[in-house]
C-alpha cells in the first residue's frame, strides 16, 4: 500500500462515554489520517459501535476532545452540523427512507444540506447509483430491494454527501451470507479511491485487503492495533489472540 | 398415481353443493338448530315487513320531502339561498378540475359527486314540493352541477399541466371564500346559518384548524425544551380530560366573561374554536404514537446525512408518522364531523338541529305519530353517507401509500 499518509484527518483523545452507570467507552485515543482506511473490531458490547458514532456526534461522548478534519466536536449546533457534512455513515440496518424512492433517497442531501439544484443532484445520484451498480432501481422503493442492493444505495446516499470521511457501522452483519461480497466489494473500490474510511466490521478478509490499520477494542479501550498483517499473523494481546481465534 | 404436469391447477377446489343441501347442512342440521333457524327466520320477516310498510305507507315522508331546504340550510333564508348553491357549484368545479388532473381517488371523488348529483336532479321531477321554490330551480341546479363536475373532469383532463396550480390555489381559496359569499357582507348573519351547510363548515374547520395545530402540539410534546414540551402536555391532558360539551360551553358562556364587553365573538366562531381545540389534542396523540413507531435509525440516518431538526422532521419523520397513523386520523375526523351536532346545546341548527326544527313545524302536528321518525332516519343517513365516504376514501389512501412497502 503505497498511500501517502501524512495529515491527521481525525483526532480523538481521552474520550470517555457512559450510558448510565455503564462505561462505553474508557480513555479511549486514536489518530486517523487522510485517506487512511481503519477497520476496528472486536466482541460485541466492546464499544466500537460506540465509538465510531462519536465521530458524527450521534453519541455524545462526556470527557475528552474529538477533531475532525481540524473542527472540535463540541455542543454547538453549527460545528456538528458541519461535522457532519464532512463524514457519511453507512448502519447495520441500513436505515433507508422508506418513503422515498432510492433516487430521492440519494438525492435528499445534495438538495437539501449542500442545496444543489433539482438536476445537479439528481444527475450526481445517478452517477453514485451507478458506481455501486443499482441504476437500474433508481425508481424502485427501498422495500422492493433486496438487503444487498439497500446496503450499496446506504452508500450511495452518504457518498452524494462528498463527504471527506466514511464511517461504517457493521454494514454487512443484517445481510444473507450470498449479499455480503457485493457490498464488500463496493467498500473496496472505496477505499482504494483514497476516501478515509472507519469500518466497524468482523470483514477479516476485507481487513486483510484494503486495511491500512486494524484496530481491536474490548470492554470499551482499544486493546490493540496494528497493520492487517502483524495483526493476524502475530497479535500481541491474550484477548487479541483469543478473539481471532474464535471468529477466524 | 402419476401427477398431472401438464394443466398445474390454479385454485383449491371448490365443493359445489345445492341450495337445499346448503340449508340442511348449515340451517338444519338437528332439532335445536331448525328450531332457531325457524325463530329467526320469523323475526327476519317481522322487521322487514315492518320496515317497508313504514318506508312505503307513512306520511311522514311529506314532511322530509317539504323541508329539504331545513335540512340542508336549517334558517338560512330562503331568497339567500343562491349562496350555499354558488359555493356547490364551485366545489363541484374544482372536484370535476382534480379528478381530471390528479385521477385515481380524487377522480373517484368527483365521478361519484356528479353522479349523485344527476340522481337527485332526476328525484328532484318527482318530488312534490309545496314550499318557497329556491332561487335556482333545484333540477336545473342538481343537474348543472352535475354537468360542472363532468366537464371539470374533461377540460383537465387535457390540460393537466396548465390547470395543476391554479386548481391548488383555488381550493387554497375555497374556504374564505365560502365564508365571504356566506355571509355576503352582513347580508346573512352566521346565526342563521343550519342545516348541513352548518355541520359541513363545522367539520371541515375543525378539520383543517386542528391538522397543523395537532402537528405542532405532537412535535412540541416530543421538544428537548422543557417549556414547549410541558405546556403542550398540559395543553393536551385538560383537553382530553374533559368532554367536548364542556369546552362548547365554555366558549359559549364563559369566553364573553374574559373578553371585554364591546368584543362580541360570533357564535359559530366560538363553536368552530372550541371544535379545533378539542380535536387538535386527540390529534396530537395520534400523530405522537405515528411518530413513535418510527424506528430510532430513521432519525439517525438523516442526521448523519447533514439534515437539520427541521428538515429532519418535515422530510422524514413527519410523512412516515403520518401515514402510519392515517386510518387512526381518518376516525377521528368522522367522530369529529359526528361529534359537531352536540352544538345544538349552545343553540346553533345543525343538521340534527334541523331534523329537531322540522319536528316542531305546526304544519305536521295533524300526521300520526308526528314526523321524528322520518326525519331522523333521513338525518342519519346523511351522517352516514359522509362518514362512509370519508372511511373509503382513507382505504383507498392507504393502500395507494403501500406502494413498495
Amino acid at each position: 500500500m503505497n498511500k501517502e499518509l501524512t495529515e491527521d484527518i481525525i483526532v480523538c483523545e481521552g474520550v470517555n462515554k457512559w450510558f448510565g452507570e455503564f462505561q462505553a467507552l474508557k480513555d479511549v485515543s486514536m489518530r486517523v489520517k487522510k485517506g487512511e482506511v481503519v477497520v476496528i473490531c472486536g466482541p460485541s458490547g466492546s464499544g466500537k459501535s460506540t465509538f465510531i458514532r462519536t465521530i458524527n456526534r450521534l453519541e455524545e461522548h462526556q470527557e475528552g476532545r474529538i477533531f475532525v478534519d481540524g473542527i472540535e466536536m463540541t455542543n454547538d449546533i453549527r460545528n456538528i452540523d458541519t461535522i457532519r457534512r464532512e463524514v457519511g455513515m453507512v448502519f447495520q440496518q441500513f436505515n433507508l427512507f422508506p418513503h422515498l424512492t432510492v433516487l430521492q433517497n440519494v438525492t435528499l442531501a445534495p438538495l437539501w444540506v449542500r442545496k444543489k439544484t433539482r438536476k445537479e443532484s439528481e444527475a450526481k445520484g445517478m452517477e453514485l447509483l451507478e458506481r455501486v451498480g443499482i441504476v437500474e432501481q433508481a425508481l424502485k422503493y427501498p422495500g422492493q430491494l433486496s438487503g444487498g442492493q439497500q446496503q450499496r444505495v446506504a452508500i450511495a446516499r452518504a457518498l452524494a454527501m462528498e463527504p471527506r470521511i466514511m464511517l461504517f457501522d457493521e454494514p454487512t452483519s443484517a445481510l444473507d451470507p450470498e449479499m455480503v461480497k457485493e457490498v464488500l466489494d463496493v467498500m473496496k473500490t472505496l477505499a482504494r479511491g483514497g476516501i478515509t474510511m472507519l469500518c466497524v466490521t468482523h470483514e477479516m478478509g476485507f481487513a486483510r485487503e484494503v486495511a491500512d490499520r486494524v484496530v481491536f477494542m474490548d470492554r470499551g479501550t482499544i486493546v490493540e492495533e496494528n497493520t492487517p498483517e502483524e495483526f493476524f499473523t502475530n497479535p500481541n494481546h491474550e484477548r487479541t489472540k483469543l478473539f481471532l481465534s474464535q471468529i477466524l | 398415481m402419476e401427477h398431472d404436469v401438464s394443466e398445474p391447477r390454479t385454485r383449491a377446489p371448490r365443493p359445489s353443493i345445492g341450495v337445499v343441501e346448503w340449508l340442511r347442512q348449515n340451517l338444519f342440521s338437528n332439532w335445536w338448530n331448525s328450531l332457531i333457524s325457524i325463530v329467526l327466520l320469523i323475526v327476519i320477516f317481522q322487521v322487514v315487513t315492518g320496515l317497508l310498510r313504514w318506508i312505503l305507507g307513512s306520511e311522514g315522508w311529506i314532511a322530509v320531502a317539504n323541508s329539504v331546504r331545513i335540512i340542508l340550510l336549517g334558517r338560512y333564508p330562503p331568497a339567500e339561498a343562491w349562496r350555499p348553491q354558488l359555493i356547490v357549484t364551485m366545489a363541484a368545479l374544482l372536484l370535476g378540475l382534480s379528478g381530471g388532473i390528479w385521477r385515481g381517488i380524487p377522480l373517484n371523488l368527483a365521478v361519484g359527486f356528479s353522479a349523485i348529483m344527476a340522481l337527485l336532479g332526476l328525484i328532484s321531477f318527482a318530488m312534490p314540493t309545496s314550499e318557497v321554490p329556491l332561487p335556482v330551480a333545484t333540477p336545473l341546479f342538481l343537474f348543472g352541477t352535475a354537468i360542472l363536475g363532468a366537464g371539470g373532469i374533461a377540460t383537465a383532463w387535457r390540460l393537466r399541466d396548465t390547470l395543476r396550480w391554479p386548481v391548488i390555489a383555488g381550493w387554497l381559496l375555497l374556504y374564505p371564500v365560502t365564508i365571504l359569499i356566506l355571509r355576503g357582507g352582513d347580508t346573512v348573519g352566521t346565526n342563521l346559518w343550519g342545516g348541513l351547510l352548518l355541520t359541513l363548515l363545522l367539520s371541515v374547520s375543525g378539520i383543517v384548524l386542528s391538522f397543523p395545530l395537532g402537528i405542532l402540539l405532537a412535535l412540541g410534546r416530543r421538544s428537548d425544551l422543557p417549556v414547549i414540551k410541558w405546556f403542550c402536555v398540559g395543553y393536551i391532558e385538560l383537553i382530553r380530560g374533559v368532554p367536548l360539551v364542556t369546552l362548547l360551553f365554555m366558549a359559549s358562556l364563559m369566553l364573553p366573561l374574559f373578553l371585554p364587553p364591546e368584543v362580541r365573538v360570533d357564535a359559530v366562531v366560538r363553536a368552530i374554536v372550541a371544535v379545533t381545540l378539542f380535536s387538535a389534542a386527540y390529534l396530537a396523540e395520534n400523530v405522537r404514537g405515528g411518530l413513535q413507531s418510527l424506528p430510532r435509525g430513521q432519525t439517525e440516518a438523516a442526521r448523519a446525512l447533514g439534515l437539520n431538526v427541521v428538515q429532519t422532521t418535515l422530510l422524514i419523520t413527519l410523512p412516515q408518522a403520518l401515514r402510519a397513523v392515517i386510518p387512526v386520523l381518518v376516525g377521528q375526523f368522522i367522530a369529529l364531523f359526528k361529534d359537531t351536532s352536540l352544538v345544538v346545546i349552545i343553540g346553533l341548527t345543525d343538521l340534527l338541529g334541523a331534523a329537531q326544527a322540522i319536528n316542531t313545524q305546526p304544519a305536521w302536528f295533524g300526521i300520526p305519530g308526528g314526523v321524528w321518525r322520518e326525519t331522523f332516519f333521513v338525518v342519519a343517513g346523511i351522517y352516514w353517507i359522509f362518514s362512509f365516504t370519508m372511511s373509503r376514501t382513507a382505504r383507498r389512501i392507504e393502500s395507494n401509500l403501500n406502494v413498495g412497502r
